[in-house]
């Protein structure tokens, strides 16, 4: 994105590279298919779990969700998993360890701006053919709860492209720790351990004492990746602080994609050292 | 003997080539651990949420996930890495492998033995020790072979489960993460009670695939806990026959998809 250029090009790009993101997912139909039908599976298990836990709580309502509230945190979780992408992504650390990154650094466009657009282009893939299966499935055998404040969707989408944006940075990050390691496995691994728990994926984070929680939500920006959305949509919480958490989940991704410009700047200097 | 070092020189390279990245290969060998510690803590943080869990306690919970991840982390560790298939069938390794005079599964499991996953069994073991300390259990001679036979049928039964996962590789090259479904979600199902899922679901997945004799029976057993569901105790001491059934029918598909394989030609 050279500043010498005009506004629109930038847009022209950037738009096209999104597609360019969404058609490279659109072109795996079978492999669309097979995953649906794991996070089905996954939504299943996780939500006669709550459920059970519902069910034995004291007035029904363990962290103040209710049994509906509950079935939509883990199908509309179920949905978002792909969409925000928590797993699988080494990308950027298997061109670091292959050295095919050099290609990037020579595009007229910034690195993070050229993973970022085509993720914007897989999520946009994702909402369309990884999110509905397991929201209709989950309506289908479960009573979900359905929002009632006007905003909350609009809200939640937003909500959504931030966790996005969020998780694009964190795994930019994560990856980029291949410049320095060389094999950027292990922390990958520890990314995936991480983000699943964090994020709200095996229960809601609520669910833990709430200085915890509160301390996760403002130090880390794991909650952002899913609990915030999820949270938005179930409407958990008064309104003040429903906005209130997107607008910390605003911050935290614009945190995380200067974190991300900066980390790369560092690396470009140190991949012209190794080179000689 | 020449098979055998053949073998030998498989693990050798392995093993070289993970502790080429030393410290990304140390950070991976903790980590491991946190998975196991992790699916312990997703069970200890839901039981904490609520008094009882479909009529279990928090002991009772955590000896039926430490159960599931004991049989879980010995089957991850010996063949978790099969699930790799589709990606050999994809780039054509799969080719390499069945032109050597050598067992093709073998092959596959030593050339990714995860050794960074080794730390995970010591841990899942000590759960399962902490769990029996917090539980009261009735020690007779058959209860002490069913608390050594569990975890091995269990593993046997979850290895059964990853390779009929990865065996889809040969018909579907395309499966993705259907296999994760039946081994995570498997692993998933084990961690908590039977009682908790319900319908169609539940009938499928701890009878019609078995998912219920891994941890579930034989920690009702342990306890000499009536099944809410009906089943008679003894069905606790049947894990070891669900694990050979499984195991057989692993056995006939994998050998079926060898044969029905055909190369991608790349």
């Amino acid at each position: 994105m050279s500043p010498r250029r005009p506004f629109r090009d930038t847009c022209t790009t950037f738009g096209a590279l999104s597609w360019s993101g969404f058609r490279r997912y659109a072109t795996y139909r079978q492999a669309t298919i097979a995953g649906s039908f794991t996070n089905i599976v996954f939504g299943f298990l996780r939500c006669y779990v709550l459920l059970a836990v519902a069910a034995g709580a004291v007035g029904g309502t363990p962290a103040g969700y209710r049994p509906d509230q509950l079935a939509t945190f883990v199908w509309v979780g179920q949905g978002l998993l792909t969409v925000v992408s928590l797993w699988g992504w080494t990308e950027l650390s298997d061109r670091i360890r292959t050295g095919e990154v050099t290609a990037d650094l020579l595009r007229p466009i910034h690195p993070v701006t050229g993973y970022l657009a085509p993720d914007l282009g897989r999520a946009l893939h994702g909402m369309v053919f990884r999110f509905v299966p397991p929201l209709v499935v989950g309506l289908i055998f479960f009573d979900l709860y359905l929002p009632g404040r006007w905003f909350t969707v609009p809200l939640f989408g937003l909500s959504v492209l931030l966790a996005v944006v969020g998780s694009l940075g964190l795994r930019f990050l994560v990856n980029a720790t291949a410049y320095w390691l060389h094999d950027a496995r292990g922390p990958i691994m520890l990314w995936t351990l991480a983000a699943g728990v964090l994020a709200g994926l095996y229960f809601p984070l609520r669910f833990l004492p709430g200085w915890l929680a509160v301390t996760l939500w403002v130090a880390t920006p794991f909650p952002g990746l899913m609990q915030t959305p999820l949270d938005v949509l179930v409407e958990r919480d008064p309104v003040p602080l429903q906005f209130g958490l997107v607008g910390l989940q605003a911050v935290w991704a614009a945190l995380l994609l200067a974190l991300c410009v900066l980390v790369q700047r560092r690396a470009e200097r140190r991949l012209v050292a190794q080179g000689g | 003997m020449a098979e055998l070092r053949a073998y030998a020189a498989l693990l050798g390279g392995q093993w070289r080539s993970v502790t080429s990245y030393r410290a990304s290969f140390a950070v991976e060998m903790v980590t491991n651990i946190g998975g196991t510690a992790l699916d312990v803590f997703a069970v200890v943080v839901i039981f904490q949420a609520t008094t009882t869990v479909a009529g279990f306690s928090l002991p009772e919970g955590v000896l039926i996930v430490s159960l599931s991840s004991c049989a879980f982390a010995l089957a991850d560790f010996a063949v978790g890495n099969i699930d790799r298939l589709k990606t050999y069938v994809r780039t054509g390794t799969m080719d390499a492998v069945l032109v050597r005079p050598l067992s093709a599964l073998v092959q596959l499991i030593l050339m990714d033995l995860p050794v960074r996953k080794a730390l995970r069994l010591p841990f899942s073991f000590a759960v399962l020790a902490v769990a029996l300390r917090i539980n009261h259990v009735d020690w007779t001679p058959a209860r002490v072979a069913l608390l050594v036979v569990a975890p091995l049928a269990g593993a046997v039964f979850f290895s059964s489960i990853f390779v009929l996962s990865a065996s889809l590789a040969f018909w579907w090259v395309d499966s993705g993460e259907v296999g994760s479904a039946f081994t995570y979600g498997g692993r998933d199902f084990t961690a908590y009670p039977t009682p908790v899922y319900s319908g169609w679901f539940r009938a499928v997945f701890a009878y019609g695939l078995g998912f219920g004799f891994v941890a579930y029976q034989p920690a009702l057993a342990l306890l000499g806990r009536a099944d809410p569901l009906g089943l008679p105790t003894w069905a606790g001491f049947a894990s070891p026959v669900v694990a050979l059934l499984a195991a057989g029918l692993a056995a006939a598909v994998w050998r079926t998809g060898i044969r029905h394989y055909r190369s991608t030609g790349s």
